[in-house]
């Protein structure tokens, strides 16, 4: 489709969503081997993971937690792709747009900058996914996962990806935005960062955790953005279970925006764009 | 919908920034975990101006007399600590998008494209911020790009270009959607005279085409004296003059240059004023300003004179002498 036809038929703000993620995916095609190199760094997380448990169920006789070997292997493996797909903006990015007067460009357009981190970033998944294609094939042919799925699930999980997004983008905007008050906010991350690993599924599947973990964790974002989206393809939920899990992803979705909403508000009040 | 005719109208515009302060060293910084000192630095005083729609306005000022942190409260960047802005009707603290929709602020040393890029890239991009209909961008991008000959630079990624070239393509990228004011925060830093001409004919060009208002900072006058009829001199936060630039010379210059063309090489020129420059014939005489037409009535039936002229001194000595007086 040509930019007139995009420009005069489309939305406006649909068509600034898909010409952003067209500059991603520009912008990340420069930089293929730095993708490779962080895909492949990323992906030593879930393998190590994977080996862990894998050896723990080995010993214990095949099965840990009603996970066999081969299906955590499905699990990292789906965890691979549900981790390439909630990478977003982090507070770290925050810290460097405000502290060297970035935002500026971007409080000089007329559109909100969560616009374009969110379009942004999703056109780098363009980018990510198709790298992501080999490297699954090459965990799949090394770990035999055992994963056999629905078209339920599969619609279901391709829909999750979506929550899993906007939740952590939003959440981790929140996160960043405080910067407008402190300067710095990599320790308030690396909080997030812990309970996210410990109460998303991150770490380990949500069901080996200990059950006050578990229903704790029913009362956090994290594991929207993790957990569900990989049990929703590799863990046969029943079809309830599939649908609350998606509203449980919307309603976090719009407290999230909600809450970017009041932050953003009294946060760039106090914005001094330094840096010029 | 502009306020009384007036694209800008700034009443009482004061900003003050919070800023931590501490002594040098490990003590004071140990210190500083428990007492926190904090300093309110006014950076913009009470300022008050009105400017005319298609008006282009010299904003001038030493570093850190308060320029930039005005064109950024104008623009929307910051929140005002106190006093009223408008901008073509609008406060720009709120920024709502038919007030972004409608200015552009060009910082010289800034970057506002995509850095690894070609500014074509860019360029798409603002088309669909902006929502500029696709045959309206097509024109005006085709436009900008014969007005500032980058047809051969916007294919390049922006990180490839030279700081001129890129400034061309940044000044292309801000003007697209054919803003209705322009606040441009020293445009020609840092870049050589060719380039700073060719910046400098590009805004009077879109000016005149246009109609837009230009709110302009520069540190070198030839801008200012080429684009602006009107200047606002700021220092340390207050407007010290706002009128035309060439009334600017009568309330700050408090000496003229006379030269003069002579034809006695031996004459004691220093009764009649500062001698500046003095060859055989000719020589520059610096004098009070109030005493320009007594000592030049002087000079004339005194010496044997073929020529003498009465100058201003150049603005950017007026200027000093302004930032001088306001100290």
């Amino acid at each position: 489709m040509n930019a007139v036809a995009r420009s005069t038929r489309l939305p406006a703000i649909v068509d600034f969503y898909i010409t952003v993620m067209r500059v991603a995916v520009q912008e990340q095609f420069q930089y293929r081997a730095a993708n490779y190199a962080y895909m492949i760094g990323m992906i030593a997380e879930p393998v190590i993971y994977l080996v862990v448990w894998s050896t723990v169920a080995n010993a214990q006789g095949g099965e840990v937690g009603g996970y066999s070997a081969a299906e955590l292997a499905a699990y990292y493996i789906v965890w691979t792709l549900v981790r390439n797909i909630n990478i977003v903006f982090t507070p770290n990015g925050w810290e460097w747009r405000i502290r060297e007067g970035d935002l500026s460009g971007m409080l000089l357009r007329p559109v909100h900058p969560i616009h374009y981190d969110l379009a942004y970033f999703a056109g780098w998944k363009v980018v990510v996914v198709v790298m992501w294609l080999p490297l699954a094939a090459v965990l799949a042919a090394v770990f035999r996962p055992d994963l056999t799925v629905t078209g339920v699930e599969v619609m279901v999980f391709s829909v999750s990806l979506l929550g899993a997004y906007l939740i952590r983008s939003m959440f981790l905007w929140v996160l960043g935005m405080i910067t407008f008050w402190t300067t710095r906010v990599t320790a308030l991350y690396e909080l997030y960062f812990t309970a996210e690993l410990l109460l998303s599924g991150r770490l380990v599947p949500l069901n080996l955790m200990p059950p006050w973990a578990q229903t704790l964790a029913d009362f956090l974002p994290y594991r929207w953005t993790f957990g569900f989206p990989i049990e929703a393809l590799v863990a046969d939920l029943p079809t309830s279970d599939l649908l609350s899990g998606l509203a449980m992803q919307a309603a976090w979705t719009v407290a999230g925006a909600a809450l970017v909403a009041v932050v953003w508000r009294a946060g760039i009040k106090r914005y001094s764009a330094v840096g010029n | 919908m502009s306020e009384r005719g007036r694209d800008i109208v700034v009443a009482g515009l004061t900003k003050t920034f919070i800023v931590p302060e501490r002594e040098a060293g490990l003590r004071a910084a140990t210190r500083s975990l428990w007492h926190r000192k904090n300093r309110a630095v006014r950076a913009v005083e009470d300022v008050s101006f009105d400017i005319e729609p298609g008006e282009v306005v010299g904003f001038l000022g030493p570093n850190g007399a308060g320029k930039t942190t005005t064109l950024k409260m104008l623009s929307g960047l910051l929140f005002p600590t106190s006093g009223r802005v408008s901008v073509l009707g609008h406060v720009p603290s709120r920024r709502e998008k038919a007030f972004l929709s409608r200015i552009t602020l060009v910082m010289g040393n800034r970057n506002q494209l995509q850095w690894d890029l070609p500014a074509v890239d860019s360029f798409e991009m603002n088309r669909a911020i902006y929502r500029i209909p696709q045959r309206d961008f097509e024109r005006a991008r085709d436009e900008l790009v014969d007005l500032l000959e980058i047809g051969d630079l916007v294919r390049k990624p922006v990180r490839n270009l030279s700081l001129g070239e890129r400034m061309k393509a940044e000044i292309a990228g801000a003007v697209l959607h054919s803003p209705r004011i322009l606040f441009l925060d020293e445009p020609t830093i840092g870049l050589d005279i060719g380039m700073q001409k060719r910046i400098r004919t590009f805004i009077a060009d879109y000016n005149r085409r246009s109609g837009a208002t230009v709110l302009l900072t520069s540190h070198y006058m030839a801008d200012v004296q080429a684009l602006c009829k009107r200047v606002i001199v700021i220092h340390h936060g207050s407007i010290l003059f706002d009128g035309q630039l060439s009334s600017l010379s009568e309330r700050f210059a408090t000496h003229k240059t006379i030269e003069v063309t002579f034809q006695d090489p031996s004459a004691d020129l220093a009764v009649y004023g500062e001698v500046i420059a003095r060859d055989a014939d000719k020589a520059r005489i610096r004098v009070p300003r109030a005493e320009t037409s007594r000592v030049a009535a002087r000079l004339l039936s005194d010496l044997p004179v073929v020529d003498l002229t009465i100058e201003d001194l150049p603005i950017e000595d007026v200027i000093e002498q302004a930032f001088a007086g306001g100290d």
